[in-house]
């Protein structure tokens, strides 16, 4: 463009610039209708400028990867007691293991030593994370089910429905939830315990452990009130919308409503709340777990590895520490990556 | 205000009558009944003890009988210790327990309100995002790891603390700070939003531009204002604490209610399970009424149905 010839301000002068047709670039940058821009698609790109969600993500990443992919290709496995290996320090060998590599043979390092019964402690390590994840992600979406449909179903039908349904939160929000939980651990021990022995459909219980069904059923009978009430807050909200009018003009059902309208427009609400819920379970279940209450005696648990640690504290201070940075990195991960998602996928709650 | 202290009140009675109920009917589900334990006593013993605790008689009976007891704060007997009732076992080791938890109650309001007030007053600058990383890092440790840490580094790292025991104020440390830890990290981060929020409205920038002096304006404005959200936390607060104390009691071996009622569940002693569980129940949820009403009171905003 050449140079204009300056014009004094207030000036009438008209540029003739301005009257030239306009080029295709310009033309372009005035267009308003932009590529439409979906709810997963904003939600996504919100979420990956976010570097500490992002951080969060690719820690978490690791961390599953250590606790369900690594041990499969692992030589040693967590119940293996291994004899003369007893309490071995970090990259230590025993007598055994010394001969067996004396003698051209090849004997896998035990990268963090050995437990008091010769169990590779590394192998633990991964399989507690294993299952306090497992806890953490089953719980998390036991409750999701659960106080999604049951806030879901009070918010829509409204009226005496939600007066009962919402007076039963109140009670269950009032009593406190820890010292149920282990009261039922307690005592639901031995009668699941019968259950898994009587019949061979119930066998199931067994593998998985008495303690962890006990926490799972605890969980999904006493956590699931916080996400009712904040689905049902949404639902009230949504129902009154126009789409919905329009499905019940149309004839659809009460089911389709909801789980096609109502819960699928608080997807958002949804995936954070759950996402929220995964850290604070685990938590609460590696507290069960360090006063002996959590999964059965051979299978490790974070917490349950921090309280066998806590005896050696003085010698093998490594013990405690190596399960507890796991629980507070898990738990931080997923608390730093579930305010990420709000902030990402529900910017109205951000406060 | 009278109706809504009527409902909480109510609510409140409610919960504790379906604890108190589960409780009683989760016994029937424990194999054997209470006294079978690792030496099974003869059938006639067995009729004999039956008979002396009540266990004879047709169940709506015996619910008839606890419940009534409960009402009377009578909480039965230990089963494992004979002679031994449940009310004196809380009632020696509950003011121990009491006397830490307080203490750690305290420390959290007394270091997380002015941390959470600094944070927001420095916003964005280092002294903020410091205090935030800490909190952020301090809900994310339970407070096993926290005492394991100070355990380690004060008594057997520096020696400077006594790890057990409760023999004197320096045994008070360890256990209340690990006690804290959670609920100050916590207390931090609500107070920080809570006092961002306030600094944001309109009424700051009215009593700035009324050349209010700055204590005035932080004290009575902003302050008064944001410690709302606190005063309800109080509730949960209380009840992290006392999770707290089953595991740091154990820990630090100190004879509190929380240590009783993990050694409990361990020795399988039910009724003081149950009467523990009670007792701490009732406590936690007369501590959220009290947390709710007093919010009530002191900020006239809030609107309670």
């Amino acid at each position: 463009m050449e140079k204009q010839p300056k014009l004094a301000p207030f000036s009438m002068h008209l540029r003739v610039d301005d009257f030239l047709p306009a080029d295709e670039s310009e033309k372009e940058r005035l267009v308003v209708m932009r590529e439409s821009v979906g709810f997963w698609k904003d939600g996504v790109r919100r979420l990956t400028a976010n570097p500490i969600a992002m951080v969060s993500l690719g820690v978490l990443l690791v961390v599953f990867v250590i606790a369900f992919i690594v041990p499969v290709f692992y030589p040693y496995t967590y119940e293996w007691q291994i004899r003369g290996s007893e309490n071995l320090f970090p990259m230590q060998y025993s007598q055994t293991e010394k001969d067996i590599m004396a003698s051209g043979g090849n004997v896998f390092p035990h990268i963090l030593g050995t437990d008091n019964l010769g169990r590779d402690f590394a192998i633990r390590v991964m399989i507690g994370a294993r299952i306090s994840l497992t806890v953490g992600m089953v719980a998390a979406a036991l409750i999701l089910l659960v106080g999604s449909v049951y806030g879901a179903v009070s918010g829509y039908f409204g009226g005496w429905v939600d007066m009962i349904m919402m007076r039963i939160v109140d009670i269950i929000y009032t009593i406190p939830d820890i010292l149920i939980i282990i009261l039922l651990s307690v005592t639901l021990k031995a009668p699941l315990k019968a259950l898994a022995d009587s019949s061979r459909s119930f066998a199931w219980i067994n593998t998985f452990g008495v303690g962890l069904i006990c926490i799972f059923i605890v969980f999904t009978m006493l956590y699931w009130v916080g996400m009712a009430r904040l689905v049902r807050g949404q639902v009230l909200q949504l129902k009154e919308m126009e789409y919905v009018t329009a499905a019940r003009a149309l004839g659809a059902s009460h089911w389709r409503i909801i789980s096609k309208h109502l819960l699928s427009n608080s997807i958002g609400l949804l995936i954070i709340t759950t996402t929220l819920q995964i850290p604070s379970s685990i938590f609460t279940e590696s507290i069960l777990s360090f006063i002996g209450m959590g999964v059965a005696a051979p299978l490790p648990s974070l917490g349950s590895l921090a309280k066998m640690g806590l005896d050696g504290l003085q010698s093998y201070p490594y013990r405690i520490f190596i399960p507890a940075v796991f629980i507070a990195v898990i738990i931080l991960a997923f608390n730093l990556l579930g305010d990420g998602l709000r902030d990402a996928f529900d910017p109205k709650l951000k406060k | 205000m009278p109706r809504y202290i009527l409902k909480r009140v109510l609510l409140g009675l409610v919960a504790l009558f379906v604890v108190s109920t589960l409780t009683f009917f989760l016994m029937f589900l424990v194999p054997g009944g209470p006294f079978l334990s690792e030496k099974t006593p003869s059938a006639s013993t067995l009729a004999a003890l039956e008979k002396k605790y009540g266990l004879d008689k047709p169940v709506i009976v015996q619910y008839g009988n606890y419940m009534t007891n409960v009402l009377k704060g009578d909480l039965g007997p230990s089963m494992k210790q004979r002679g031994r009732t449940v009310n004196d076992r809380i009632g020696t080791r509950f003011p121990i327990s009491a006397r830490l938890g307080g203490s750690a109650m305290v420390l959290a309001l007394f270091a997380g309100i002015p941390l959470g007030c600094l944070a927001a007053l420095k916003r964005g600058r280092a002294g903020d995002n410091t205090i935030l990383v800490i909190s952020t890092v301090g809900i994310a440790m339970p407070s096993f790891i926290t005492s394991a840490l100070l355990m380690y580094i004060f008594s057997l790292k520096l020696g400077w603390l006594p790890s057990i025991g409760l023999d004197g104020p320096k045994n008070y440390i360890m256990p209340v700070a690990a006690l804290a830890f959670y609920p100050t990290a916590y207390i931090t981060r609500l107070m920080r939003s809570s006092m961002l929020d306030v600094l944001g409205q309109d009424y700051m920038r009215t009593a700035q531009a009324k050349g209010l002096p700055w204590a005035v304006r932080i004290f009575k404005h902003a302050l008064r204002n944001a410690v709302g959200p606190i005063i309800t936390y109080l509730g949960p607060a209380l009840a992290f604490i006392l999770i707290g104390s089953f595991v740091v009691e154990g820990i630090f071996t100190i004879p509190g209610l929380g240590n009783s009622f993990v050694s409990s569940i361990t020795n399988r002693d039910y009724t003081v399970i149950m009467g523990t569980t009670l007792f701490l129940a009732a406590l936690l949820i007369g501590f959220n009424i009290l947390s709710d009403v007093l919010n009530k009171l002191l900020d006239q905003r809030i609107q309670l149905k």
